[in-house]
């Protein structure tokens, strides 16, 4: 009895708080700070990050990531599904039912034809929409009726999600961007500045590549929320600033995208007035093992598959040892602080995919690399570099211009020559070496050296296209223009076996686990040797509570939830 | 001088018109792409058709006739439209320069910036030459006495060290340690009363402070200079020997020595619309110079042109504003 009086004390003490917060712009005004200023709040029109998410305030798609990366509904009750019936058999077709009663925040409902209409203005051909590569393959959005709308593509999509979910497809109110189509939609400063739209704030002040000045939605479906009544969202700058703005004046309550110094940023979040908080995606540091020979001598052979193999990487103990000898903490520490975690996955990310079959990398282990190495025949000369039948153990390693790779080179190449293995350090300026020109010997795709580091990802969380990247037909060679993005060349049938599998499974749990596959194939056949695990980072006060990182999705998507700490 | 004024001013139109044609040449052959910033999942022909529909398909002359007639027909005509509430000819379709980036019209952005940097800026020369003068003219006056000595190393001060580093210093003592004033600049607030006047003063003094330095130091130091050269003239003596009073005599060689300083603060003013650049970014006042520079990093093309040539349009008009004055200053100078 006494038990339940305490609990229901609890209960009701919990209820009251809840109750106090749970108000409408309660929490005054916060202040948010992004170093790049917003030029425009059309994402259609522009794919800034800034832009993209200053407007994720305002409008929004059916459909939004977490910070997981799991899809979460926002304007509808479910995600279609095969398994609910929302895609069909055929996977040509996708069916999204809006939720009830949802408003704009001029009053009016949201409808299906809203949605329809949204396509229809990306789709223009005069229009110059940026984001029309979300509307792949789709060939027409149609409202069924009020709250249904339908997308049929012209080929069959495991991954039918790319229209309306995340930041970056938002749902425009048709009265409002009707007269916007094709080249008039510069024209439209007024509803390019401040769209109506479903999200927790509408725009009352828009100042281009300054602030916009917000406040909250009183049409906003939910009614306790935001309880911010206000928000400023102020740029320019630059990062450093930023950083300082939150975390050693306090004038600012979340500050974005502070790459800055590691030691910088954890110097300034020692004033205790803010917290740096990171988040992760699908960016990877990873050195990438040329799996033909770069000899020069080979000419117009050279570094392709005819140009036969490598002379020395090709061999699995070599690679291992490579890898084993690595210390990805330090890696880590030196160059990228909160931005960086140490990762053995070329695919870290989302969750659902990610691998822990390769985590016995996470530990250098100089004496096992130098084992697999004696084992394998690789004794050390006389200057102490390995060799084997006359081939020395020398390798030549590239990246781009950047003074973080640059360490990270110089880092390795000492782990290397503990092992025997003598390093060559070579750095080539970013436009040139991503740039692609065909006349240039020093792009990352003709790959004339032995070991090159740079980092990818892919947009969204669907790693389909990007796991098709290391089948055999995606080899860069002559023949392809070098256009290929399998820089390891590496060649598998069993790969590109799996990659076709993709291409026809719809569950997601199935192609999790096919995704896992591939990932561990190339890690474990030594294709990609992967180092750090990149995220963004960003800075709140202290007193900002609900803030969920998000590097999935804009860093703002849980807005509505931010509160005051009391 | 009316002749000569209008002589000048018909004189201007075909040199600007070469700038004009200068500055959109340079910037047409730069090597940067308002679609160069885009993430790397866009595709090449996405990025193509957004090349299409911001005009980059036509060729250079037509791009530069149109921007042409944009500005000098249909912005004016724009500006007499709002200005008198009259409506003339197609005026729904009449194309105006519009920026890249917020794809809104050029002009209006300009006008929203130019407060802020007319405050800060302007009262920051205003400050500086307030301060400049006194000092020039003490210092000269009392040449090599402790107060010149260190006049002359405090203007050494401000000319030699950057305003991104009194900028930051400023910040780190006031806002950073002592939590007296904002580092970031608020464009939206309003003075309506007292304390937000107070406000206002607050957010300003250290942006105005950082600048007025650098502008006093310049200009003591020509203010000196000049006073110097008239004060060892025969007209100085002279008026001594005639018994005049010390203060009369500086006033005269105060109004011979204005004459290159006038030149300075004239050739000065168009800078103040340019913005101080760097100083608009560290303390985020978002004028017209920091407008200038987002442009630039944007490529975009519209902005930075009409930005450019506005400020060369001033550049022309205040060289022509400081002759007329050295002609008030001095009456034995007149054109013919």
């Amino acid at each position: 009895m006494k038990r339940n009086l305490i609990l229901a004390t609890a209960v009701a003490a919990g209820l009251c708080a809840g109750g106090a917060q749970a108000e409408r712009g309660s929490d005054g005004q916060l202040n948010i700070i992004y170093w790049q200023a917003a030029s425009i709040l059309n994402p259609y029109l522009s794919s800034g990050t800034k832009d993209i998410e200053s407007a994720s305030m305002v409008i929004e798609p059916l459909a939004r990531y977490n910070e997981t990366g799991e899809m979460v509904p926002l304007l509808v009750d479910e995600i279609p599904t095969v398994d609910n019936g929302g895609v069909s058999e055929d996977l040509k077709t996708i069916t999204w039912k809006l939720s009830d009663g949802i408003t704009w925040s001029d009053g009016s409902p949201l409808t299906a034809a809203d949605v329809a209409f949204t396509a229809e203005y990306c789709l223009h051909p005069e229009g110059g929409c940026q984001q029309s590569s979300n509307f792949t393959d789709v060939e027409s959005v149609e409202a069924v009726d009020d709250q249904t709308v339908k997308i049929t593509f012209g080929v069959a999509k495991p991954f039918p999600y790319g229209p309306f979910v995340g930041s970056q497809v938002p749902i425009l109110q048709k009265a409002q961007f009707e007269n916007c189509m094709g080249a008039k939609a510069p024209e439209c400063t007024d509803a390019n500045f401040g769209p109506i739209g479903t999200g927790p704030f509408t725009v009352t002040d828009f100042k281009a590549n300054d602030v916009i000045s917000l406040a909250a939605n009183d049409k906003y479906r939910d009614p306790a929320k935001p309880a911010f009544a206000n928000v400023i969202f102020k740029g320019g700058g630059d990062a450093a600033s930023a950083a300082r703005s939150v975390l050693e004046t306090g004038e600012f309550d979340y500050a974005w995208n502070l790459q800055i110094e590691p030691e910088v940023l954890a110097q300034m979040a020692q004033a205790g007035k803010g917290t740096v908080v990171s988040a992760f995606g699908t960016s990877v540091e990873r050195l990438m093992v040329n799996m033909t020979n770069p000899d020069p001598a080979l000419g117009d052979k050279r570094a392709t598959v005819e140009g036969g193999a490598h002379p020395f990487l090709t061999d699995s103990a070599v690679r291992q040892a490579l890898s084993l000898a690595i210390d990805r903490q330090t890696l880590v520490d030196v160059g990228y602080g909160d931005a960086g975690q140490v990762t053995c996955n070329v695919l870290p990310a989302p969750a659902a995919y990610a691998s822990t079959a390769n985590d016995s990398c996470k530990t250098q282990d100089i004496e096992a690399a130098k084992k697999l190495l004696d084992d394998a025949g690789w004794a050390p000369g006389s200057d102490g570099v390995r060799e084997k039948d006359g081939v020395r153990l020398s390798i030549l390693y590239q990246t781009s211009t950047n003074s973080v790779r640059q360490a990270t080179q110089a880092i390795i190449k000492q782990w290397w020559a503990e092992i025997g293995v003598e390093t060559e350090l070579r750095n080539i300026d970013a436009a040139v070496f991503f740039g692609g020109d065909q006349s240039s010997p020093d792009t990352f795709q003709k790959f004339f050296a032995d070991i090159e580091m740079y980092t990818n990802n892919f947009d969204g969380t669907d790693p389909e296209k990007y796991m098709a990247n290391w089948i055999c037909d995606e080899i860069p060679s002559p023949a392809n223009q070098w256009l290929g993005s399998n820089m390891p060349r590496y060649c598998n049938a069993d790969y590109d076996a799996l990659v076709a599998e993709m291409g026809k499974t719809a569950k997601l749990e199935d192609r999790a686990a096919l995704a896992k596959k591939m990932n561990d194939m190339l890690i474990q056949e030594g294709a990609m040797i992967p180092l750090i695990h990149r995220g963004g980072v960003a800075a709140h006060a202290n007193t900002l509570q609900g803030v969920l990182m998000n590097e999935w999705d804009s860093e703002l998507w849980n807005i509505a939830d931010w509160k005051r700490a009391e | 001088m009316l002749h000569y004024t209008l002589r000048r001013l018909l004189f201007a139109i075909p040199t600007l018109l070469v700038i004009s044609f200068l500055i959109f040449a340079i910037l047409d052959l730069a090597p940067n792409d308002p679609t160069g910033n885009l993430p790397m999942t866009i595709t090449p022909e996405v990025r193509e058709k957004i090349r299409i529909s911001l005009g980059l398909g036509e060729p250079f002359p037509i791009r530069y006739m149109k921007w042409l007639q944009q500005f000098f027909v249909n912005e004016p005509l724009n500006i007499i439209e709002q200005t008198f509430g009259v409506t003339i000819g197609d005026s729904e379709n009449r194309l105006r320069v519009t920026s890249w980036a917020t794809r809104s019209p050029v002009v209006d952005l300009i006008v929203e910036r130019t407060p802020q940097t007319l405050w800060v800026v302007g009262m920051s020369t205003l400050l500086g030459i307030l301060i400049a003068v006194p000092i020039g003219v003490i210092s000269a006056y009392r040449q090599y006495s402790i107060f010149d000595q260190i006049g002359t190393f405090i203007s050494m001060i401000g000319f030699s060290v950057p305003t991104f580093f009194t900028g930051l210093v400023l910040i780190v003592i006031f806002s950073v340690t002592l939590g007296w004033l904002p580092s970031i600049y608020d464009t939206t607030h309003r003075v309506t009363d007292l304390p937000s006047f107070w406000f206002q003063v607050k957010q300003m003094l250290m942006p105005v402070m950082v600048l007025a330095l650098f502008n006093a130091a310049q200009l003591s130091r020509f203010m000196r200079a000049a006073m110097l050269d008239n004060l060892s003239q025969d007209y100085v003596r002279t008026a001594r020997a005639k018994g005049m009073k010390e203060s009369r005599v500086l006033l005269h060689v105060l109004r011979n020595s204005l004459i290159p300083v006038v030149t300075v603060i004239a050739l000065g003013i168009p800078q103040i619309f340019g913005g101080a650049i760097i100083t608009e970014q560290i303390f985020r006042v978002n004028g017209l110079g920091q407008l200038l520079i987002v442009g630039i990093q944007g490529a975009d093309i519209p902005l930075v042109q009409t930005l450019t040539f506005i400020f060369a349009v001033l550049i022309v008009l205040f060289n022509l504003i400081a002759d007329i004055i050295y002609g008030m200053l001095d009456p034995r100078i007149r054109y013919e």
